[in-house]
């Protein structure tokens, strides 16, 4: 009996119609854990350098994570994964919900789609029951109104849906997957989706899970939910209250968004208004917050209410997560009714809330400053809510000004040209990043965005505070219960580090602490990936009840796998090195690892060579950003090595 | 016939704060496998909720007593503005539909307030709810002794149920002559 874990995955071609249960080998799983890691190595072994992400031979993964379907609180993310048709690398994003525990219970670890449906189709899998149905009756509806719609056809009000909107199908590169409260957005991975010509995969199961050592699973899981309570009812203090519980930032429950609106940039990520927030505003935000959201909502068996439901007079209801009530507004230069109201619009459509945005904003510059003209905007109206939602529609449909925009602000500035290029200022590796420009250098988070496999800072940051608290004493008083940390060495980082002078930024946290921090945080996020941990108890939030600690003694319980904390750090690491070798193998160097030109004023070319130096000495990279033999070795990854190798990778 | 005092357990449902996340399904049907949390799987829950989240419907539901026929319910109830089945309300493993039976032989589940020894303080799906939706509550009721039924009158009982008077009467007689 295999634990934790089914055992199968679902092998899915499109072109043949085929559908295959497979099952998976049980060493891959001490190697790899799942989810991401079990991703990444599918997509390294069967899609090669050369595939384009439109292509037949592209595989679209929808994984689980190893602990999805037990009992451990907040283990509940699909990982989907393949090559992005946006940066032409790996691409993997994630969304809570409640999709992969039920394929779980369903019988399967991960589906795999190849191929492409010549008409529009969707994966219908209840149990041992698989079928590819049509799906063109649904064509154009948003990605609620899919689900809501497949539900009541197959009278199962209790199948968990991941869909498209009319953006993956029109194949924009920031399209998402939607799955009702939660979504898989950046990367372009609904595009993929669109192209294979599948519009849903619907999923239905009632079989158990296995637990290897069940007292002691328990025992854990009890403990977790032990710790969350604790930790409610003590907030980090000196933080912004979003950033104080656990969770995703409280986007939801709080209003107070001083600190987003204050310090994240405005427009095309131009515009920082240090006094936004004032009295009247935080009384407008918090009567139209509260009068919209009519409840706060979970992921599967997770206590965090990080979601909301909400309904906006006269527009159907939908549900929203963490920041895209911000993305939209601080676009547009526009407030929170807009934000609430644009965010139905683009749920249902089905896009990425910081790409869209960030696209419309971009196009909205070029018009400012000439390089498109009226003429390229036919019909656009005058007010900024107007335009943006006036640019919604033309991106969904490729539509004129749409079709180039609908590429992201990296390939529409190359398509337009005409010195539209330096407009496109806050991507890295052609993928648009958070609205946020800042003074001094920081070297965690420069390290953090030049190397990211996600590409995208949210997904990498974490446990280690952003900002010293301003006296040593409150900086040991943080430390005091500390007790996430991998090695007591970090607890001295935090405490030396000040807010100004010589121990500050950009020169302290030093090169070897810098990397070694970011280690840290990248790591505990490779482990949550594999495991379907939602971020949010874990990599993300200070002090969360998942660490390195006690993840393997989670993992030994569940699926009897002899787990320690040095092997747990060598998994992760061996995940973290193929994500590299994956990207490294589609053509990615270190000249590509650079954090968005103008995110920091104050630059320190020196020090940044020192610190992309020492981050790849201490993960096992060559000076060009690619695992050395040896490293690859040392962690079981020799197929890896000899691949490379043969591709010349380590010859120039 | 005497009065007793009998100690009434249930499960007090504050449906506004239920977030949906279905805690109490996973666990419940962990606590109940065999052996004990080896595997979970909510569609052998003896708890669910009813959740449609576009209507804003959050109901959890603990199974009640089995029953052997549907009944006629079928009405809509309308509270604060929102539509619910009778169904939705109803504790019952019934024919009509297919919650609180186990999903591969069919049999009924019912709440057993998660008995064991020794016992727990609160049920696991209320000790999961960390929402407070479920609120675990002990009352004492007076209510008329019953009578203990012997096993055998219980067994007849369960052949009437099932098979009607008429025949269990009949196969007896047969056996009687035989």
């Amino acid at each position: 009996m295999r634990y934790a874990e089914t055992g199968f995955n679902l092998e899915i071609d499109l072109t043949r119609g085929s559908i295959d249960r497979e099952e998976s080998d049980p060493r891959d799983t001490e190697l790899y854990l799942g989810g991401l890691g079990m991703n990444a190595k599918i997509i390294w072994d069967r899609v090669l350098p050369g595939i384009d992400p439109y292509s037949e031979d592209n595989l679209l993964i929808f994984g689980t994570g190893l602990l999805c379907g037990t009992p451990a609180p907040g283990n509940n993310r699909t990982i989907v994964s393949t090559i992005s048709p946006q940066t032409k690398l790996f691409a993997y994003s994630m969304m809570g919900g409640f999709f992969a525990p039920e394929l779980k219970y369903a019988g399967y670890d991960r589906v795999v789609l190849r191929g492409k449906s010549e008409k529009l189709c969707y994966i219908w899998i209840h149990n041992d029951k698989v079928e590819i149905r049509d799906a063109e009756h649904l064509r154009g509806l948003g990605s609620l109104e899919t689900a809501e719609r497949i539900r009541a056809e197959l009278k199962q009000p209790g199948a968990q849906i991941a869909s498209i909107g009319l953006a993956g199908e029109s194949r924009v590169l920031y399209a998402s997957i939607e799955q009702g409260r939660s979504s898989a957005s950046r990367g372009g991975i609904g595009a993929v989706m669109g192209d294979k010509g599948v519009k849903a995969v619907v999923v239905r199961g009632t079989k158990d899970v296995n637990i290897a050592d069940p007292v002691k699973f328990l025992e854990l899981c009890d403990g977790v939910l032990k710790y969350i309570k604790w930790r409610e009812d003590h907030p980090i203090k000196g933080v912004p209250p979003i950033l104080q519980g656990l969770g995703s930032p409280q986007e939801m429950a709080i209003v107070d968004e001083e600190w987003h609106t204050t310090n994240f940039t405005w427009g095309n990520a131009r515009t920082r208004r240090k006094d936004y927030w004032t009295r009247e505003i935080e009384q407008k935000w918090r009567e139209k917050q509260e009068s919209v959201r009519t409840r706060l909502i979970g992921c599967y068996n997770c206590p965090m209410k990080c979601g909301a439901t909400i309904s906006v007079p006269g527009l159907p209801t939908y549900m929203m997560k963490c920041y895209s009530k911000l993305t939209y507004t601080m676009a547009a230069f526009s407030d929170l009714d807009f934000g609430f109201k644009i965010a139905q619009k683009a749920t249902e459509y089905g896009v990425d809330g910081f790409s869209a945005p960030q696209a419309m904003a971009f196009g909205l510059e070029l018009l400012e400053n000439g390089i498109l003209t009226k003429d390229d905007f036919p019909g656009m109206p005058e007010d900024t809510e107007g335009r943006f939602f006036y640019l919604l529609e033309k991106i969904v449909r490729r539509e004129g000004i749409g079709d180039y925009l609908a590429d992201g602000t990296y390939w529409a500035a190359r398509r337009i040209g005409k010195g539209a290029e330096k407009f496109d200022h806050n991507t890295i590796k052609k993928h648009e990043q958070l609205p946020l420009k800042l003074g001094m250098l920081n070297p965690v988070y420069y390290l953090m965005y030049c190397t990211g496999e996600k590409i995208n800072i949210t997904q990498i940051e974490g446990q280690f505070p952003q900002e010293p608290f301003p006296t040593r004493e409150a900086r040991e008083e943080f430390v005091s219960d500390w007790f996430q940390v991998p090695d007591e060495k970090f607890k001295k980082y935090y405490v030396d580090w000040e807010p100004r002078g010589e121990m500050s930024n950009p020169y302290y946290p030093t090169v070897e602490a810098a990397c070694e921090i970011v280690d840290w945080m990248e790591k505990m996020h490779y482990i949550d990936d594999s495991l379907g941990t939602c971020a949010g108890l874990s990599s993300f939030p200070l002090k969360p009840p998942y660490h390195i600690h006690n993840f393997p003694e989670f993992i030994r319980a569940a699926t009897g796998i002899d787990m320690t904390k040095d092997r747990l750090w060598q998994t992760a690491t061996r995940t973290r090195t193929l994500l590299r070798a994956l990207n490294v193998r589609l053509g990615m160097r270190r000249a590509d690892e650079k954090p968005p030109e103008d995110h920091w004023r104050k630059r320190f070319p020196d020090l940044e060579k020192q610190l992309l130096d020492g981050y790849y000495k201490l993960k096992g990279f060559n000076s060009d950003g690619i695992p050395t033999k040896e490293s690859l070795t040392a962690l079981s990854l020799d197929y890896v090595a000899e691949d490379l190798e043969q591709r010349g990778v380590y010859h120039g | 016939m005497a009065k007793v005092k009998k100690k009434i357990k249930s499960i007090r449902i504050v449906a506004d704060k239920c977030t949906g996340c279905r805690a109490c399904e996973t666990i419940c049907s962990a606590f109940h496998a065999t052996p004990r949390y080896s595997s979970n799987n909510p569609a052998r829950s003896r708890i669910r909720i009813v959740r449609e989240p576009l209507r804003d419907i959050y109901l959890p539901v603990y199974a009640g007593e089995y029953t052997m026929s549907e009944c006629t319910g079928r009405n809509i109830y309308t509270i604060d503005g929102k539509e619910y089945r009778e169904c939705d309300l109803c504790r019952a493993s019934c024919p009509s539909r297919d919650l609180f039976k186990e999903p591969d032989s069919g049999l009924p589940l019912k709440c057993d307030m998660c008995e064991d020894t020794p016992p727990l303080a609160v049920p696991k799906c209320v000790e999961w709810c960390l929402a407070e939706a479920l609120i675990y509550e002990e009352r004492e009721e007076e209510v008329e002794e019953e009578p203990a039924l012997a096993d055998i009158e219980i067994s007849v009982e369960a052949l009437i149920d099932k098979y009607g008077l008429q025949h269990v009467l009949d196969s007896v007689a047969r056996r009687a002559k035989s």
